[in-house]
């Protein structure tokens, strides 16, 4: 087998990414960073509009070495590399011509304004789309523009409790607070449905020429990453149950994690089901020097005997069940006296699924990510040192994903973009050096071509 | 209206479950004609969701599913025997009036069906492969088997979803299927974007472990920068949140079972907010006046905060906090949101399709419109081979005795 990096892509400098000249700005927010960053690190020239001071996630924990310094939030690195940084204030005449200069040479606007207020700025998606049909418009918002809900108050923990992911995660014990999954998965689901729109109608674009509006909602985007829990109530009105580490079921499941030997846990997953499957733990318990003490060895030689038991023969055929049981037995009983990885690697050498429960951090030196190269260098002359990121999220050779260069100071590409003109810097009234015609875009735009 | 985004696309697909699935449902929304192609012998049960719960009535079968027919409306579906020449056959002619061949099999499966990237690229040399494998096709690990709960251990994500001491909780559902099929979605229409502007096509290798473990965040630099794991003493702790502080975040018990309120307090004024609504002496005090006060405390604050909540109509408290401009909700059920939440059902967030034989079943909508060229949802699921007829006479051009020849010798 082959990986896709091998073969036809031809040897020389690394290739451009997917979006090489495709112009976004960007109005620095909370809800819509981690679009941009995806956009930018697929190729695109981001500009992140901040306002004067530079946007507040930039006084975001963690910093480096924990000393809180704007220009060293980490939160902010990560949410914003492979982007560049101008310092916009909208509220003043230059600063709101300069914003119109910078979109007249774009291609997408990507932003997460309070609904509203761009409008009472002049410098709405009606305002700037009208001179410039081939924009495209990517407005977030918890709730989208024109909602009967626009404009409630809402955070990552609010979003996710009120559009479905809380329900269904936890534990088993319900006098437990349901759960809202860690690492800013609100935000995430949000800008990964809005990076879809943003592409869907650049490519809409090459047919029709025309730019659009892609109003995107948090609360709809995680309510439609539910998976059961919706379609449970769409198609039969059951509602599901969270259980631990599983998936939340309309009736009880059994439990799938287990503690191993080392204390570290395992997602069991899938019990042996083909003959193999049984053969495979059977020899596994007698590495391991564990088939003395398993009581159910007679039922996996009967699972290697009756040639596997059949999913649907675990609900209706005593005996199946009985030999189903006793694979998810037997694997419990392996994981009590192995370490958490070697049953990882044990049970999927034997072509049983299975998990081990990393934290996030111990993916970056797991030997098949580091294989693959997701753990990603990236110089900070900030800070003369060298930091790992986590890389791409798919390998496409011929335009591959990359961290261009680390998230921007606060303004580090005001002259490079404006030319010199420190009154927009302020946020005076003086209009910039550049008209929209000399802006310092990266590369040639895509703007307008036509299949 | 002008018709969908993407109607001048056409993709190949090999993708099921939802981790696949969920891509190429995406991109049949915004107009894209996908074709599903499915194996007879096996009876599309490749897909396990083929004949899966829930059901709409008292009926079984594979083409029943109300999960299959949620991750793949409006696609065309093809049954197409691998195993013979003439299917094979069917498939390259196929793959030749396509821009996409999508797949989410374990990594090398469908090159051993006879299909690997090298024989595309022959059939169409501008042509985008698209794989979704747990694991990916490289790597130690590759030839590795999941499903969502594992590749939510994998990546990260299960460890970090939980409460102090409680172990992780993770996910209850397959999180990283659907963000499987997002992120692959956007590898799609990004090498489309590619290919526009060189005239080159690619074979975009995703593993969903590694896509996984890049939605973990700012967690991950915390540890290589400053060397902190997210494995330590009272973490996770997700209700709560780390950054930016907040307190109280967190969610609350309300009167009745098994009734929660999330409620975020973003900075001191949404805390005054609060305290006024909450009126109570531990509440309007000096104690919690400041975040670093209520931090130090945030046990005890969590404690009487719950202890108001707890006797209270979870409705109740949203509209007195709604009032007040503090970030509030209840933990939704699924009735809460798909049968009584004006911002879903504006949003025409579950339309209603037409099923070949469930008849008209709710389903996900999209999160998003396009103001020009916006998604439809209206057709179900196909059943098995549903457009045979369809894709091989009316697309490929073959006559119907050519079809019916193809059925007999079993090659579709």
């Amino acid at each position: 087998m082959t990986g896709p990096g091998s073969g036809a892509v031809p040897a020389g400098p690394v290739p451009a990414g997917s979006l090489e000249g495709v112009r976004v700005v960007e109005l620095a927010s909370e809800l819509g960073a981690f679009a941009g960053k995806l956009l930018a690190d697929l190729g695109a020239d981001v500009v992140l509009v901040e306002p004067p001071g530079g946007h507040h996630t930039r006084r975001y924990a963690p910093f480096v070495d924990d000393v809180e310094d704007p220009e060293q939030s980490l939160y902010f690195w990560h949410y914003n590399t492979s982007k560049r940084s101008v310092v916009l204030d909208l509220d003043v005449p230059g600063g709101a011509s300069a914003f119109r200069r910078l979109v007249a040479g774009a291609d997408i606007v990507l932003e997460a304004e309070p609904p509203g207020r761009l409008a009472e700025l002049a410098l709405d998606e009606t305002d700037l789309r009208a001179g410039h049909p081939g924009l495209v418009w990517v407005a977030m918002s918890p709730f989208g523009r024109d909602n009967p809900r626009t404009g409630e108050p809402a955070t990552d923990l609010t979003v996710l409790a009120g559009g479905g992911p809380v329900w269904s995660c936890g534990y088993d014990d319900h006098g437990v607070p349901p759960v809202r999954g860690g690492g800013n998965q609100g935000m995430h689901t949000v800008c990964l449905w809005a990076v879809m729109g943003a592409l869907t109608a650049l490519l809409a674009r090459q047919v029709t020429g025309q730019g659009q509006l892609v109003d995107v909602s948090a609360h709809a985007a995680a309510n439609v990453t539910t998976e059961a829990a919706s379609y449970e109530w769409l198609v039969a009105g059951r509602t599901v149950q969270r259980q631990t580490a599983r998936h939340a079921a309309v009736h009880p499941t059994m439990s799938t994690d287990a503690v191993c030997a080392d204390g570290r846990q395992v997602n069991t997953g899938v019990p042996p089901r083909s003959a193999e499957e049984f053969r495979g733990v059977l020899e596994w318990l007698d590495e391991i020097g564990g088939r003395a003490e398993f009581h159910d060895i007679a039922l996996l030689e009967m699972g290697v005997e009756r040639g596997g038991v059949q999913i649907h023969e675990i609900f209706d055929d005593a005996e199946a069940m009985a030999v189903f049981g006793a694979g998810r037995e037997v694997l419990r009983f392996i994981a009590q006296r192995v370490s958490a990885y070697d049953f990882f690697i044990g049970a999927q050498s034997r072509g049983m699924p299975c998990g081990i429960i990393y934290a996030p951090e111990e993916v970056l030196s797991d030997p098949h990510f580091v294989a693959r190269g997701f753990p990603v260098s990236v110089h900070h002359d900030a800070i003369g040192r060298d930091v790992v990121y986590p890389g791409a999220p798919f390998v496409s050779p011929r335009s591959p994903w990359r961290i261009s260069r680390p998230a921007p100071l606060v303004g580090e590409h005001q002259a490079e973009i404006f030319g010199p003109s420190p009154s927009v810097v302020a946020g005076g009234t003086g209009r910039g050096a550049r008209g929209a015609d000399t802006i310092g875009w990266h590369g040639e735009t895509t703007l307008g071509t036509r299949d | 209206m002008a018709p969908p985004a993407l109607s001048h696309l056409r993709i190949c697909d090999f993708t099921g479950q939802l981790a696949g699935a969920g891509a190429t449902k995406f991109l049949a929304a915004m107009g894209a004609q996908v074709i599903r192609i499915e194996d007879p012998v096996r009876q599309g049960r490749w897909d396990i969701l083929r004949g899966m719960p829930p059901y709409v009535d008292e009926r079984r079968g594979v083409n029943l599913s109300g999960a299959f027919n949620n991750h793949n409306v409006e696609k065309l579906g093809v049954t197409v025997n691998l195993r013979t020449e003439a299917g094979r056959d069917l498939v390259r002619r196929l793959i030749e009036i396509c821009d996409v061949v999508t797949e989410n099999f374990a990594a090398g499966v469908l090159a051993r069906m006879g299909f690997p990237y090298e024989e595309m690229v022959q059939i169409r040399p501008d042509i985008i492969y698209v794989s979704n494998s747990g694991f990916g096709a490289s790597g130690p690990y590759q030839r590795f088997k999941t499903w969502g709960p594992i590749v939510q251990a994998v990546s990260g994500l299960t460890f970090a979803s939980g409460l102090a001491g409680m172990g992780p909780a993770g996910w209850g559902y397959s999180y990283m299927d659907h963000h499987g099929g997002n992120i692959m979605a956007i590898a799609i229409l990004a090498a489309l974007l590619h290919r526009q502007r060189t005239g080159e096509g690619q074979w975009v290798d995703m593993s969903c472990t590694d896509a996984g473990a890049w939605l973990n965040g700012p967690v991950m630099l915390d540890y290589t920068v400053n060397g902190r794991p997210l494995r330590r003493q009272g973490m996770p702790h997700s209700n709560r949140s780390q950054s930016p502080p907040m307190a109280p975040h967190g969610i609350y018990p309300a009167a009745g079972e098994d009734r929660w309120v999330a409620i975020a307090c973003r900075d001191d004024s949404d805390w005054v907010a609060l305290a006024e609504v909450v009126g109570e002496p531990w509440a309007i005090g000096a104690r919690y006046a400041t975040l670093g006060d209520r931090l130090a405390d945030e046990d005890d604050l969590d404690d009487a905060l719950g202890g108001w909540t707890g006797v209270q109509d979870r409705h109740d408290i949203v509209a007195r906090l709604h009032a007040a401009g503090v970030p509030v909700s209840v933990v939704a059920t699924p009735e809460d949101r798909i049968d009584h939440d004006a911002g879903t059902s504006a949003w025409g967030l579950w339309p209603t399709v037409h099923h070949t034989e469930m008849g008209d079943v709710g389903v996900d909508g999209i999160p998003l419109h396009l103001s020009e060229t916006d998604w439809r949802i209206e057709r179900g699921a196909p059943c098995l081979g549903e457009h045979n007829d369809i894709v091989f006479g009316d697309i490929l051009g073959l006559s119907a005795e050519e079809i019916a020849g193809l059925r007999e010798q079993g090659a579709i």
